[in-house]
């Protein structure tokens, strides 16, 4: 009995050992997947970008891009409308969950529902939606002021309408990033502590939730300017001519152009991340107290939402 | 000029802190009539309290007596569905919360995550207005007082919760409020730090003489902090009294048992306003109960007598030696237990098991009716014995 309990432990050390040295190698195989299952797609587009058959390696596709015509006004559209809706969103969203969080609890759920709803409502039905609304309005308001309001919403220079419709599209990806991070703080002792101070309701916003949340509008924003920069449907079907319709609309004569703006995207996407990471876990801001950019960016949200994707295709999200 | 919140002379200087031989700047504070229901649950009925200006007032009661919402009433988080507030005569009831004038130190931490200990008390400052230098001036001193000059550059949660609170009573003073709010501000830290923290607070509140109005549940904080104690039981005042009359000349029953420890002894009213108890008979506190009859009667530990008698009728269950004193538990003969606070030198005798004989000292005793029902938060004290 005694030499079972003295040799157990010692038996059962490099059993351990072995068990704690598994699950690495599973680690390593699964990143070693999921990076082929990524990175495949994105090396084959780069290397039809500057490999043409017959005439070996060239940067054409990238040289000519910034002199590519209608190349500087698309993504130009759609970074505009990308801060527009993230403005919009997040002066929306912020309010409403502050509120809340200090209001009756039931009304949270009513609205994390309709903030989710944009995920179960197909964007070609909400485009067909808004389509209609548009062609119907000016029938029936055409003695009104509304009338001048639906024209100045469609003006094609900047389409306010867009703006709308992608604040609806970014509202599930908006209220969960936020949500995740309001989770992380105490509101309510928060937003009290500071109206003992003298604080006014706007001045707790700006001065306390806000800067609390940095992180997750960090994440808000980004996961919003992916979706914008990479959103087709919408736009498209509307007779926009944002970023994503262009780089499909060149496609047509300039594939490998095409292809090659849609690498850049990727990146110039990925270097936004950067930058609103940075934004999010700012110096002055203890790292213990905020959670990183990166937690919230990678909300289950972000795994929905696409990126700035090589070659958009019609009618996906 | 010192950017502290000294204390300036104020026209009516406070009877405690008269008493106490010290200047006063604080407001004088009174809850008219108020009354807040939250759904069928009444937090506030009819309350009618006033704190003097200097004072430290501790509402005292179980959970859910309405102390603390009688404080967020008092600082505009919650708005009285009848009655009002009044702050040195003005009726404050409208008033926001942002414009009372009344620094709070909340139970759970609530420093500004984001912002260093000298931002958290530069805060109100900031919200008001007053110049980045002035403000910092005024952080750098208030953390000084509070005892962490060095700590201006730490972040909450580089700080123990003791120093958060610190931080916190620095920051509700920053903007020299007229009444100063602490909503068990204690609760949340161990036991030494917890001491050490009330002394601090009263050594402030007596320096700056300020309107202090003190929430807590644990009632050895309240005797040993407060000028008075208000004791609250569902929405109303018990009674407020000053800690040794609270003890001494409890008003009511609820009072008697919530403050402290106390037995309830059965006994019988002798109809000349005494009452029969353990082979004494001992007058009557307060109104006493028509006719001759039973009834229990209250008393404190302190106040009973222990011989070891061979012949005594009651027995010795334990004895818990406290220092100074010796906790004595005995059973009496009808299967009521009593507990005897004696001098540790006069217990010596009694070990468990030992027959006693028990004789209540002759003082003015409570009487309340048979089997009422046992105060919230009296079995907690330590106050109720089986009946």
């Amino acid at each position: 009995m005694a030499a079972l309990t003295t040799t157990l432990p010692e038996a059962s050390a490099p059993a351990k050992a072995a068990r704690r040295s598994r699950p690495r190698y599973w680690r390593g195989a699964v990143l070693a997947i999921a990076g082929l299952y990524f990175v495949t797609p994105l090396l084959s587009s780069f290397v039809f970008t500057v490999h043409v058959p017959n005439q070996g390696l060239t940067f054409e596709a990238y040289s000519g891009i910034l002199s590519a015509d209608g190349f500087t006004e698309s993504l130009f559209l759609s970074l505009s409308l990308a801060a527009a809706t993230i403005a919009l969103a997040l002066l929306l969203v912020v309010p409403a969950l502050v509120a809340v969080r200090l209001g009756p609890p039931r009304l949270r759920a009513v609205v994390e529902i309709v903030c989710m709803l944009p995920l179960v409502v197909p964007p070609i039905a909400l485009v067909t939606g808004i389509a209609t609304v548009l062609r119907w309005g000016p029938d029936h308001f055409s003695r009104t002021p509304l009338y001048q309001t639906f024209l100045a919403v469609q003006n094609e220079s900047f389409p306010v309408v867009l703006v709308l419709a992608y604040t609806v599209l970014a509202l599930p990806f908006v209220h969960r990033s936020l949500d995740a991070g309001l989770r992380a703080v105490d509101v309510p002792t928060l937003v009290e502590a500071a109206r003992n101070c003298g604080a006014s309701r706007l001045q707790v916003i700006v001065s306390v939730i806000l800067p609390n949340l940095r992180s997750s509008l960090a994440g808000a924003s980004f996961l919003t300017l992916a979706l914008v920069l990479g959103e087709y449907t919408v736009a498209s079907l509307l007779g926009f001519r944002p970023f994503a319709v262009w780089i499909v609309t060149v496609s047509g004569a300039e594939a490998r152009m095409s292809v090659a703006v849609s690498l850049l995207s990727l990146l110039i996407t990925w270097a936004l991340l950067l930058v609103l990471s940075r934004a999010g876990t700012g110096s002055s801001a203890p790292a213990a107290a905020i959670p990183a950019a990166g937690a919230t960016a990678s909300a289950p949200a972000a795994t929905t939402v696409p990126a700035a994707a090589p070659t958009p295709v019609p009618g996906k999200e | 000029m010192s950017a502290l919140p000294t204390a300036a002379p104020r026209p009516e200087p406070a009877e405690a802190g008269a008493r106490e031989g010290r200047a006063t700047t604080g407001a004088r504070v009174e809850f008219r009539s108020l009354r807040r229901a939250f759904g069928p649950t009444v937090a506030l009925d009819g309350l009618d309290l006033t704190a003097e200006p200097g004072e430290l007032l501790a509402l005292l009661g179980p959970s859910g007596c309405g102390k603390t919402t009688a404080l967020r009433v008092l600082a505009g988080f919650e708005q009285p569905d009848s009655g009002e507030v009044l702050v040195d005569g003005e009726d404050i009831t409208p008033v926001p919360a942002n414009r009372r004038d009344a620094g709070m130190v909340f139970q759970s931490y609530s420093l500004f995550p984001h912002l260093n200990a000298r931002d958290n008390v530069a805060f109100g400052p900031r919200m008001k207005g007053v110049a980045t230098a002035e403000r910092h001036a005024t952080a750098g001193e208030l953390l000084e007082l509070v005892g962490l000059p060095a700590h201006g550059d730490r972040y909450p949660h580089q700080m123990s919760g003791g120093q958060q609170q610190r931080v916190a009573l620095a920051r509700a003073l920053a903007l020299r409020p007229r009444v100063l709010l602490l909503d068990e501000p204690l609760s949340a830290l161990d036991a030494k730090v917890r001491l050490t923290l009330r002394e601090e607070i009263r050594r402030l509140q007596l320096a700056l003489g300020i309107t202090t109005i003190f929430v807590t549940h644990d009632q050895e904080e309240a005797l040993s902090m407060a000028d008075r104690v208000a004791v609250l039981n569902a929405g109303r005042l018990e009674q407020c009294a000053p800690p040794a009359e609270l003890y001494e000349r409890p008003a009511t029953p609820f009072v008697a048992e919530f403050v402290g420890t106390m037995n309830r002894v059965p006994g019988q009213l002798t109809g000349d306003g005494s009452v029969a108890v353990a082979g004494a008979t001992l007058p009557v506190d307060g109104d006493v109960p028509a006719g001759r009859g039973p009834v229990d009667v209250l008393i404190r530990p302190e106040s009973i007598g222990v011989t070891a008698d061979a012949d005594g009728t009651a027995t010795v269950v334990s004895a818990a030696f406290l220092g100074s004193v010796t906790r004595i538990l005995l059973d009496l003969p009808d299967g009521v237990a009593v507990k005897a606070d004696l001098p540790s030198r006069d217990a010596t005798e009694l070990a468990p098991g030992v027959r006693a004989r028990v004789v209540p000292v002759r003082r003015p005793v409570l009487v309340v009716p048979v089997r009422e029902t046992t105060a919230p938060g009296a079995a907690a004290s330590g106050g109720q014995v089986k009946a």
